[in-house]
């Protein structure tokens, strides 16, 4: 019902939306929780388990009943609590949990049966046969109970994520945060200041307070105001600080833009925010009673009641009744009475109390009973002078405040139980660089949390070595005590619920301590109690009073359960919004990218890379075809790769040889300049890490070339050597695989075709084997490299990036004109696997130096990485699987890489890389197998059971094709 | 003989302006990392023959066509051309290995901060800021040119992605804009 008031809306602008198809008229500003409060909806949603019919309960983030989709198809966003939703025009509500409608929800044919359905129901009932859990009860019991449904077309990744810094966050933006932020402000600090809520003012825009000789909303205005306009004040409103994390770092959900139609701006954004100092001034939070059917939809939070009178100007009913244990009761009396609602009686919990006004007060009063199956009609009440039966269609309880106190557990900290005012604190310290301030510490006149700003932003403040400037002066407030007398439960017949989300009930608790499930946490997790995306904001202490009365302890020496983060829920399309394609991982583009695409070559991934797998000629029908073709390019004529996705390191300085003989297995200072050498890391567990070339430049100057995959890798390996065991070597090191184009061009005619592009030619007896040096290219300089990953006559050419795709382009057309052509990575991987070459297909991190056959690699004269440790007996065992080449038998039969190597003792080996040789006329392929280089000749069966496979094989040594390498060296 | 075209770093076409923050590609002309030893000696020869010295640690220095980036301990990356006082140092041409993106603009500090964790706070990162960090998952090397006007140095082989990322931000701080 809409009454008078209401700091939110703008009654000028009517805004219309639909409420499962309903048209509902609420006003700019409304929630969708306060517009169906006005239109008199009760029922919004179903609970989880039971079914049971539920209205709303607060008006906050902690809702736990009233949780909507809104939206549809790629924008549909389940969960959505319905208090926290602003409307817009054609904004689409749906509730959840409910068919075929929710005033007619066949599943709630769950509540008759509810008496089987407690704690431990599930563990105890679905426990055999095994493997029906999976296959049967599980899915059927998520169809039945659950949450909103995601709509299965792929969401708009539309939001963002952002970082921000800070002296002083504040988290709230009440009378204590608005407090700590102006203090912060003033003495010149820089402040961001969070607030879940549309606008800064906290409770003082949910109750009639005075501060200084001004309403609280219009103080709270004037405070925002005052901070808005400072350029060192950040205000982030409709922000949820949703957890605490190490070194002061805070997330944060920013509803962005949901308050309006889906347009330019993001929907949400995630914030990381590091704060040197934090104060947490986030309030607290109002809880229920325990007392029998206090679930039905009009029993809401007195709290929450008052917040959607003087925020959104809509009462719950007509005539309300109000119970409860604290002096809050007679204020929401005095508030709604103002408001024009009838108030049916106020019954007090506690004896000998008794407020003023005009209407029936109860003593010493409990409510046993209430009326109304979709939404409350009558309460039934014992009190201290008989019994009463009444009439209300609303009924405001009051059962106490709990601090906000979830931020201060997240890295580990438990609160502390205050006994005076019945509810847990937060323990000081508990998180590094936070101060609790205000009603999160348990302060809650206003008075208190104004001057507790101050003092929390003081001490903030004090920390970071600022003086107080311009200390804000404490206005005149309310500072009446709190006085409440806790009652949880209500002893009558009659399920009553903690847990609304989840449906647990003060009888679910107590069988849980029955069964021993005495401790809080397995408590928690036999009845579920906390476990519903609200986190039992509003149920777990009231949970924890009953364990405590069951198990005779004491709330305090209960404890509670451990706060998690986040705070709210937070969408994964808000945490990983942009991550997706170029945004969850960058792709590296070759120079030669746009020549390869413009080719026809599909691209794929390797690494972060993007390369091209062959390159596709008009009348070839397979892929098998292009790369049979590239393969003889490279043997009969020449062929050109790009390998500029290859690492490169720059390593200059007089010790430079020295330090890579320390990386390197095998010795490198010797390398004369002009010269390239082969090289072999290993890892300090004597593994081997990475394969490359190692390019004499200069004296004091290499060039180490290493694998695609492990480029980053060996960059780190060698900034971890030089910093950890070397810092006294003058070297220096850069990558340079950016910078450099590189392209390997390869065949008999390798020589003729650089020829045509080269400035001067190549001489024959100036570029032998294995010689490096400098070279021009229509002017540009560039380096050679006589170096043949093919096995046959090789270069590689290097360019400056920038004229990569020119140079590609230059290549591939005159190879072209000699019968050859571009090759790709499949053909790349036939010329290597012919000559046996090794990719890390085979130095899967597994393997050892000697397992490939290169023992003799590791000098014997020098200490390098991981000399020690690949001399352990075990790693030269000689019945290790070691490197072998195969071939297949018979012409048809495929040999397939991961497929395993039969002997007659079971499986002796497996394949690591395969591959057609259009050279050899069969499959061929690289694996390891035990004793493998002393079984040459022998014949074994390859088996891949995943795609069923099974062939016969010859092992054989690796590199079948020209064994001799006269064709590579000349 | 033949003769090779230069290619742009990126695929798209730049500038690019959306909610009043321009994109562009940065020409910075020779582009090279050198490893220095601070001992004193090397900044008064810079002084002295270009008039800046060597930039502390998230630092740049800049004079007549030269600025000298800070780039890790120990590591600088002159963009300009290079001043004889570094001559004989180990260094390395990088003029290809960087693609150069200026971001400009009112706003250019909150696209930035979609992407990088780098507090961009003018006392923190005041103008001839540099600091080598994270551009989403790209390495970058962020210099502040002006108030509003920032370098992102990032590797060639990920322009195209930077340019990505970077226009996805600048459409989400231009969006905001529209509430």
């Amino acid at each position: 019902m809409r009454v008078r008031g209401g700091h939110e809306i703008d009654r000028r602008t009517p805004i219309r939306f639909t409420f499962d198809g309903r048209v509902i008229e609420g006003f700019q500003g409304d929630t969708v929780a306060s517009a169906l409060m006005a239109a008199g909806v009760r029922l919004v949603g179903r609970s989880f388990k039971y079914h049971r019919p539920r209205g709303l309960v607060t008006a906050g983030s902690d809702e736990p009943n009233a949780l909507v989709t809104t939206g549809q198809g790629a924008e549909q966003r389940p969960n959505t609590r319905a208090t926290m939703q602003e409307i817009w025009p054609g904004l689409e509500v749906q509730s959840q949990n409910r068919w075929p409608s929710l005033s007619i929800d066949a599943m709630a044919v769950n509540d008759l049966v509810s008496p089987f359905l407690g704690a431990g129901f599930y563990y105890k009932t679905f426990m055999w046969p095994r493997s029906f859990w999976e296959k049967v009860y599980e899915p059927a019991i998520r169809r039945a109970a659950g949450l909103g449904a995601l709509s299965g077309d792929s969401a708009a990744d539309r939001s963002e994520r952002a970082f921000a810094h800070c002296d002083l966050l504040v988290i709230g933006a009440g009378p204590t945060g608005l407090m700590a932020a102006l203090t912060a402000a003033r003495a010149g600090a820089d402040v961001i200041l969070a607030d879940e809520n549309t606008r800064p003012g906290g409770r003082l825009l949910s109750e009639r307070i005075e501060v200084g000789d001004e309403p609280g909303a219009e103080w709270a205005a004037r405070a925002a105001a005052e901070l808005a306009a400072m350029p060192n004040v950040r205000i982030l409103s409709r922000t949820t600080v949703t957890g605490a994390y190490d070194g002061g770092t805070f997330g944060a959900l920013e509803r962005v833009a949901l308050h309006a139609a889906p347009g330019a701006a993001p929907p949400e954004c995630f914030w990381r925010i590091a704060a040197r100092r934090a104060v947490l001034a986030a309030g607290a939070l109002e809880r229920s009673i325990a007392f029998p059917s206090n679930d039905r939809p009009g029993i809401l939070m007195a709290g929450a009641a008052r917040s959607y009178l003087h925020r959104w100007g809509v009462t719950p009913g007509k005539r309300v009744a109000i119970f409860g244990n604290n002096s809050d009761i007679y204020r929401t009396a005095k508030d709604l009475s103002a408001a024009g609602v009838e108030i049916a009686f106020v019954a007090d919990t506690r004896p000998g109390e008794s407020g003023k006004g005009d209407w029936p007060v109860f003593q010493d009063a409990r409510v046993v009973a209430t009326r109304g199956r979709r939404g409350l009609s009558g309460i039934k009440l014992d009190h201290s002078g008989g019994t009463a039966q009444l009439r209300a269609d609303a009924l405001l309880v009051a059962g106490g405040w709990n601090p906000a106190v979830h931020l201060t557990c997240h890295m580990n900290g438990r609160p502390v139980w205050d006994e005076a005012i019945a509810a847990f604190v937060p323990a000081p310290g508990a998180v590094p660089g936070l101060i609790a301030a205000g009603a999160a510490a348990g302060r809650f006149s206003t008075a208190a949390c104004l001057a507790d700003g101050v003092r929390a932003a003081g001490e903030a403040l004090e920390e970071l070595g600022y003086s107080l400037r311009g200390r804000p002066d404490l206005p005149e407030a309310e500072d009446a005590p709190y006085d409440i007398t806790p009652l949880w439960t209500v002893k009558a017949p009659g399920r009553a619920w903690l847990d609304l989300q989840n449906d647990v009930t003060t009888k679910d608790v107590r069988q849980a301590a029955q069964e021993n499930m005495t401790s809080v946490e397995h408590m928690k997790r036999y009845t579920t109690q906390g476990m519903a995306t609200d986190q039992g904001k509003g149920s777990n202490v009231q949970a924890l009073a009953v364990l405590a009365d069951a198990t005779g302890r004491g709330i305090a020496a209960t404890g509670t359960t451990t706060f998690r983060p986040p705070y709210v829920p937070v969408p994964i399309g808000a945490m990983g919004a942009g991550a997706r394609g170029e945004g969850f991982a960058p792709r590296r583009l070759s120079p030669t990218h746009a020549a390869c695409v413009a080719r026809g070559a599909p691209m794929i991934e390797a690494g972060l890379w993007m390369r091209p797998s062959y390159f596709p000629r008009d009348g070839e029908r397979d892929w098998r075809e292009s790369c049979d073709r590239e393969v003889g390019h490279v043997r009969h004529a020449a062929g050109v790769a790009d390998v500029s996705t290859l690492g490169k390191i720059d390593v200059q300085g007089p010790d430079a040889g020295r330090f890579l003989d320390f990386v390197y297995a095998n010795g490198m200072s010797g390398l004369a300049p002009g010269r390239v050498r082969y090289g072999l890391m290993l890892r300090e567990d004597g593994h081997v890490m990475d394969d490359g070339t190692a390019a004499r430049l200069g004296d004091a100057h290499f060039l180490v070339s290493t694998t695609t995959a492990a480029a980053a890798q060996v960059m780190a390996h060698m900034e971890f050597v030089q910093q950890a065991y070397l810092p006294d070597l003058d070297v220096a090191f850069s990558s340079v695989t950016d910078a450099w184009a590189q392209f390997a061009v390869a065949g008999p005619r390798a020589r003729d075709l650089l020829d045509r592009v080269l400035d001067r030619p190549v001489s024959w007896d100036g570029w032998p084997f294995m010689s490096c040096g400098d070279v021009s290219v229509g002017g540009v300089p560039g380096r050679l490299f006589r170096i043949s990953f093919s096995g046959e006559l090789g270069y590689e050419i290097a360019v400056p990036a920038r004229y990569g795709g020119a140079l590609f382009e230059a290549l591939v057309a005159r190879a072209e004109d000699m019968g050859g052509g571009a090759y790709g990575m499949e053909a790349m991987n036939v010329l290597r696997l012919e000559k046996g070459f090794l990719t890390h297909a085979e130095m899967h991190g597994r393997v050892t130096a000697f397992d490939i056959g290169l023992q003799g690699m590791l000098s014997a004269k020098k200490d390098f990485i991981g000399k020690g440790a690949a001399a352990r007996p075990g790693l030269l065992d000689a019945t290790r699987e070691r490197l072998v080449g195969l071939r297949a038998v018979e012409p048809e039969d495929r040999i397939v890489a991961g497929a395993h190597l039969f002997g007659e003792t079971g499986s002796e080996g497996y394949v690591t890389s395969a591959g057609f040789s259009p050279t050899l006329g069969g499959f061929i392929g690289l694996g390891f197998l035990r004793n493998g280089p002393e079984r040459y000749g022998e014949r074994l069966i390859l088996k891949d059971r995943l795609r069923r496979i099974e062939a016969k094989v010859d092992v054989v040594a690796p590199g079948p094709f020209d064994p001799e390498g006269g064709r590579m060296r000349g | 003989m033949v003769e090779l075209m230069a290619q742009s770093p990126v695929s798209s076409r730049l500038p690019l302006e959306i909610g009043g923050v321009t994109l562009a590609l940065a020409e910075p002309g020779r582009v090279t990392w050198v490893a220095v030893r601070d001992d004193g000696a090397l900044a008064s020869a810079l002084e002295e023959e270009v008039g800046c010295g060597l930039p502390t640690a998230l630092r740049s220095t800049t004079a007549s066509g030269l600025r000298l980036v800070w780039h890790g301990p120990g590591q600088v990356l002159a963009i300009g051309a290079l001043p004889s006082a570094l001559a004989g140092l180990p260094m390395t041409d990088q003029s290809d290995g960087f693609a150069c993106l200026a971001l400009s603009g009112h706003g250019a500090r909150d696209v930035l901060a979609r992407l990088t964790p780098v507090d961009l706070r003018g006392h923190v990162f005041p103008v001839d800021g540099a600091a080598r960090t994270l551009l989403g998952h790209m390495t970058a090397t962020l210099i502040r040119e002006g108030d509003a006007a920032w370098l992102c140095l990032v590797p060639r082989s990920m322009a195209d992605s930077a340019v990505h990322d970077l226009t996805r931000a600048m459409e989400g701080v231009a969006g905001r804009a529209t509430l």
